[in-house]
């Protein structure tokens, strides 16, 4: 940390005031990926029905951070508490049943190809509780179709889909199995300005239906300004600044302000 | 320089690929099994490369006896030709033919669909989804072609043996009954045996490579190519060692 950013950086505790118990706790994580350290000392919380954007610029770790919370990496040191329990400590059962409160909503969209719309939301739902019944797996793929607006595409394959609605069917995927913590990566990126506003108000209305709380990674600052309750910015593996759109957007730190220029 | 990392890089990939089988035999053959995965993968890897194995089995028995047949002509010996032609396909020509085939059509489409899925994040998507990628997609994949090669060989093996009767009738009227009776009588368990056994080693080789090439994909599309055409190379020149090793053995086992 240099002396710039000692002066001017928001503190990582100096905004958010604990409102109700945190739901992920991230405490000194340390990630690298040969001698590339990614990761290094980060810590964060994120309380219920919050919803906290990460900043920063590509490369910078943001999707590593993400992927290390559902358990996808390992990190090489740090604590990762979700609900209170430690995902890096988790062995591959508790993982799968920590990961039914986890949704994670994949930057490529991460649709099955080889499978229809309904299969496609149908599959967590039967991998994760195979006493469901038809009827039931039935009601839920069109409750979550519903939510997305498009209960029409059932029986279509990815292929037939645009952008836009492969990444609605992403996020009912997504919400399918009700989670109440929500990591998205990217969502609006390769989106055309019109839809990605449209998928800002969608996870906003689905965040407040479901009562979940978030870590959504990010580059497009109207997405970020629409959504974020708190925004923290990571920069060279460390949590640099985090505080409202408004305190950081009006931040006189350069290395804050490149980002909402 | 470029030869010492070239040998460093096969050796890091051999050692990688062992690793692989050996994630295979340790995770892969666990409980719970995906039998419903399993399934889809034998329907698909087996009954739909029949055609293409059924097709070039039968050309390649046709050919194989129309060239063989001047040379025993001119040695006088050509009542010989279906004992000397059922012996070379189902000891040697068949397996390999029919796994190399298997490599082209099996391992390719193996490596891209799971490169595909992989730069994707579907894989990352299925594990997610309480679904260990491992075992649903590699394990699957790889039992499925080691149980449908030997099934394929054989039958490649008899729609073979059938292109050789149609060539011998292309010079010579030859009643079918007596054509594969003389095949058969050529033929013991020695020789058929070790030829289906082994083609359970070059389904194993086809699948572990396709799926170890795919789950390694990197750098887009341009990765998913890469991979694809590398789990053909590979997995053929696999099985051309896996049949040098295999044709030793038998030797050795006295079983020539």
């Amino acid at each position: 940390m240099d002396m710039d950013k000692e002066t001017t950086a928001v503190q990582p505790t100096q905004y958010h005031q604990p409102i109700s118990e945190p739901v992920i706790v991230i405490e000194n994580l340390y990630k690298k990926f040969g001698e590339n350290v990614v990761l290094e000392d980060f810590s964060l919380s994120v309380k219920r029905e919050e919803n906290v954007v990460v900043l920063g610029k590509s490369g910078a770790g943001k999707s590593v951070l993400i992927k290390c919370i559902i358990g996808l990496l390992k990190p090489d040191k740090g604590k990762i508490l979700v609900f209170g329990e430690d995902i890096t400590m988790m062995d591959e059962d508790e993982l799968a049943t920590a990961r039914t409160k986890i949704g994670f909503l994949f930057q490529a969209n991460a649709i099955y190809d080889s499978m229809t719309v309904r299969e496609n939301l149908e599959f967590p739902l039967r991998r994760h509780w195979n006493n469901l019944g038809e009827a039931e797996v039935g009601k839920m793929v069109k409750e979550a179709l519903e939510n997305v607006g498009l209960t029409h595409t059932s029986d279509m394959m990815p292929a037939e889909l645009s952008g836009g609605m492969l990444k609605r069917i992403a996020l009912a995927r997504t919400l399918i199995l009700k989670p109440e913590i929500i990591l998205y990566d990217e969502p609006t990126t390769g989106l055309d300005p019109i839809t990605a506003r449209e998928i800002d108000s969608l996870i906003l209305t689905l965040q407040k239906k479901y009562k979940t709380s978030s870590i959504i990674i990010s580059h497009d600052m109207n997405c970020v300004k629409n959504i974020a309750d708190r925004v923290v910015l990571l920069l060279e593996g460390k949590c640099y600044a985090d505080g409202t759109y408004k305190t950081l957007e009006s931040s006189s730190d350069p290395k804050i302000n490149q980002f909402f220029q | 320089m470029s030869i010492i990392s070239e040998a460093k890089d096969f050796l890091d990939q051999t050692g990688q690929i062992s690793r692989f089988a050996g994630r295979f035999f340790s995770h892969g053959l666990k409980p719970k099994f995906e039998v419903k995965e399993l399934l889809v993968q034998c329907y698909l890897i087996g009954y739909k490369s029949f055609p293409l194995v059924g097709l070039t089995g039968f050309i390649m028995g046709l050919v194989l006896t129309m060239q063989l047949r001047p040379s025993l002509v001119s040695y006088g010996v050509q009542s010989e030709l279906p004992v000397m032609v059922g012996i070379a396909i189902v000891r040697e020509i068949g397996p390999v033919i029919t796994a190399l085939i298997f490599a082209g059509k099996i391992g390719s489409s193996i490596g891209a669909e799971l490169g595909s899925m992989k730069v994707t994040e579907q894989i990352d998507s299925m594990d997610v989804s309480g679904t260990n990628p491992f075992k649903y997609l590699v394990a699957t994949r790889v039992i499925a072609t080691s149980l449908m090669l030997p099934i394929l060989t054989i039958l490649g093996d008899a729609i073979s043996l059938f292109g050789a009767y149609i060539g011998v009738n292309i010079k010579s009227v030859t009643n079918i009954r007596f054509f594969f009776v003389q095949v058969f009588e050529s033929l013991s368990y020695s020789d058929v045996l070790p030829a289906v056994i082994k083609t359970i080693f070059f389904g194993f080789a086809v699948g572990l490579v396709g799926c170890y090439k795919g789950f390694n994909s990197t750098k887009g599309t341009q990765g998913v190519g890469r991979s694809a055409n590398s789990a053909v190379v590979l997995s053929s020149v696999l099985i051309f060692i896996l049949d040098l090793l295999t044709v030793q053995l038998t030797n050795l086992l006295g079983l020539n």
